[in-house]
């Protein structure tokens, strides 16, 4: 197998966190939360989904397990921000310190254990292709992704929900003059946000690379936040970030295995020096983030 | 809509910022989340007392263990009061523990090159160099926010991951001690190298008196300059602080330079101080703890100084109910993540105070 197609047959595992958590902070953000809790709320689903597992739970419930945890987490950051008005970017930080903290209190007796991960299932023909065959033989959680991506994407494009979700992001003081309860909005949008969070670091934890470690998201949560900007806040262009970053994540390995005398810490580098480089390319055009941007980000609504 | 047998509690705007909730606030954060962790050991199995006195009596019982606290309190004071000048300007710096390790890296620099250089310029021209090497990596967010207009919480951090990658890479390669057994760790620095002890017996060094001098300038600075002034009102008013004339960029530059030189400082007396050389473990999160220590001391420079001391405490307490109440490290960065949240809560009655009233007559509103 060469480098180009190790790199297709990996990109949409590795893809998939930062995907899922991006997909999840681009619900809050369109309703006008910026949770920067990402990153500890995925450590926290992380680590209840590999205990779950660990103790034979299975996969699906780990995932459900630790979709709510983090879910529940993030309500209590929007309790913080929506209800006592409180400052969104000290209190993400704060519940992201605390989802770390948590995930290595609770992991702390399963440091390196290993679990089983979920078979790939290959779509019969397609996957046969050569090259780019390997695009098609997933986890079906890459599958459910995927479908969840098209599923937000037409949310937003042709639902009512993801029109009223808009309008409370955009203006909040018109959504409420027209009948809609903003706070009860934005807590349902945070709480789905932490839930795929939970979900993106389960996947993280029990199947791309099956074993906890404290510390082991390494920055995902942060990077998936930068996505929503990458994608200036569209669902294609964020599912295009996450295949961008699921292949550069794989860059390194692919490198090593070819030999290439860099590094293994510039490797390492990579994915963060990519979020500096694209971060910057992308928000020079100030005219793209003005026009996709979302007015209220950020904002405490008061009636 | 028309429940008005319903009553809900809801927060009311005060007409101004009451000073006694502003200042409550921090203590009654503190208790509560004393209380709520508490709990948590409970259920984790661990015996309360214990814990309470391993964490909350202990580092102040005897001198060898406040010494400690002191020794603890200086990074977290420095880093703090830099990054709290930034945020009241509305400018989030969250890259401190980059900015800190760099500054380590650079202040290094000259022990590792110059191994058996002597003389009393070593350990000044070490906090420089940590200065001026905390500054460069701040300098890096600075330039792509004004020049790129990318959101500097997200650059900064992203720039703190590769700042660890940079202490790996320069631990296992080309300053690795070669007589180490293979340790990610550089040579033992020189005496000359290591800044003077302050209190003798003890590890407190002149660090703690540059970050006390460090508070008392930021005070003077935010509180008496001009400049100072500008940056606050750039933050509360960005509008009116552009008609005043000054530029959001300078504002930006000024924060994150500011900043990164005190966590820079940082980062070089922590190599040229406790440690006597540079290692991996030099990054042990004091660059987040500080956001912590800057929020909590509500952002005044004088807040500052007793939130450091409070959050080193629990940095020592932690490790001692590690060894004697059995309680993971992790539990400390539990008790710091729900300390600030506890603050976030308490510091709102400062604004709002509540009001109990019928449901109803808040949409009339």
């Amino acid at each position: 197998m060469n480098a180009i197609e190790f790199i297709l047959a990996g990109m949409l595992a590795a893809a998939t966190p930062f995907l899922l958590a991006a997909l999840g902070e681009l619900v809050a953000e369109r309703a006008g939360v910026l949770n920067l809790g990402v990153e500890g709320l995925m450590a926290f689903g992380a680590v209840i989904a590999f205990i779950i597992v660990y103790h034979g739970g299975g996969h699906f419930l780990a995932f459900i397990a630790g979709g709510l945890g983090a879910a529940l987490l993030s309500l209590i950051f929007a309790v913080i921000v929506l209800g006592f008005n409180a400052n969104q970017v000290a209190t993400g930080l704060a519940i992201g310190i605390l989802g770390q903290g948590l995930s290595a209190l609770f992991g702390k007796s399963y440091e390196s254990l290993t679990v089983r991960a979920l078979p790939k299932i290959a779509i019969p023909g397609l996957s046969e292709i050569p090259v780019i065959g390997g695009l098609f033989v997933q986890d079906i959680v890459v599958w459910l992704s995927l479908a969840a991506t098209i599923a937000i994407w037409a949310m937003f494009a042709y639902s009512k929900v993801g029109l009223i979700i808009r309008a409370v992001g955009e203006n909040p003081k018109a959504a409420h003059a027209i009948g809609y309860p903003v706070i009860a909005i934005r807590f349902a949008a945070v709480a789905f946000g932490g839930m795929l969070a939970g979900f993106a670091g389960a996947y993280a934890a029990t199947i791309y690379t099956p074993l906890w470690a404290d510390g082991m998201i390494a920055g995902r949560g942060w990077i998936a936040i930068a996505l929503v900007v990458f994608g200036t806040w569209l669902t294609g262009r964020i599912f295009l970030g996450a295949c961008l970053f699921g292949a550069v994540s794989l860059m390194g390995l692919a490198a090593q295995a070819t030999g290439l005398d860099v590094p293994s810490q510039l490797l390492a580098c990579l994915p963060y020096l990519v979020t500096i480089i694209v971060l910057g390319i992308i928000s020079a055009d100030r005219r793209l983030l003005k026009l996709n941007g979302i007015a209220s980000l950020g904002e405490p609504f008061e009636r | 809509m028309s429940r008005t047998f319903l009553v809900l509690p809801t927060l009311v705007r005060r007409e101004r910022a009451s000073l006694a909730a502003t200042l409550l606030a921090p203590p009654i954060a503190l208790i509560v989340t004393v209380i709520l962790n508490l709990g948590l050991y409970v259920v984790m199995g661990r015996d309360p007392a214990a814990v309470v006195y391993a964490m909350l009596i202990e580092p102040f019982v005897s001198w060898a263990s406040f010494s400690e606290v002191l020794l603890k309190t200086g990074p977290l004071l420095l880093i703090a009061q830099g990054l709290a000048i930034g945020f009241r300007a509305k400018m989030f710096n969250i890259g401190a523990e980059g900015q800190f390790v760099l500054g380590a890296l650079f202040a290094s620099a000259i022990p590792i090159w110059w191994p058996a250089a002597t003389g009393q310029w070593i350990w000044p021209a070490m906090l420089l160099l940590g200065t001026i090497g905390g500054a460069f990596w701040a300098s890096l967010t600075a330039f792509w926010r004004v020049r790129l207009n990318a959101n500097e919480i997200l650059v900064s951090l992203m720039l703190s991951f590769v700042a660890v990658q940079l202490l790996n890479y320069l631990l296992l390669g080309p300053w690795k001690d070669p007589n180490g057994f293979n340790f990610p760790q550089s040579v033992m620095f020189q005496y000359d190298a290591m800044v003077p002890i302050l209190i003798e017996g003890t590890r407190v060094n002149v660090s703690l008196i540059l970050a006390l001098l460090l508070s008392i300038a930021a005070w003077v600075f935010m509180q008496k300059s001009f400049i100072g002034y500008k940056l606050q009102v750039g933050g509360l008013a960005p509008r009116a602080a552009s008609y005043a004339g000054f530029t959001e960029s300078r504002a930006i530059w000024l924060s994150l330079l500011i900043g990164g030189a005190a966590a820079g400082l940082a980062g070089a007396a922590e190599v040229a101080g406790p440690l006597g050389q540079l290692q991996r473990s030099i990054s042990t999160g004091y660059g987040y703890a500080a956001i912590i220590v800057a929020y909590l001391g509500g952002l005044h420079p004088i807040g500052i100084i007793i939130s450091a001391i409070v959050m080193a405490a629990l940095y020592i307490g932690g490790d001692n109910a590690m060894v004697s109440a059995n309680l993971p490290v992790a539990a400390v960065r539990v008790f710091q993540g729900s300390l600030l949240l506890g603050y976030l809560v308490a510091i709102a009655f400062s604004r709002y105070r509540l009001a109990w009233r019928p449901a109803a007559t808040r949409s009339a509103t």
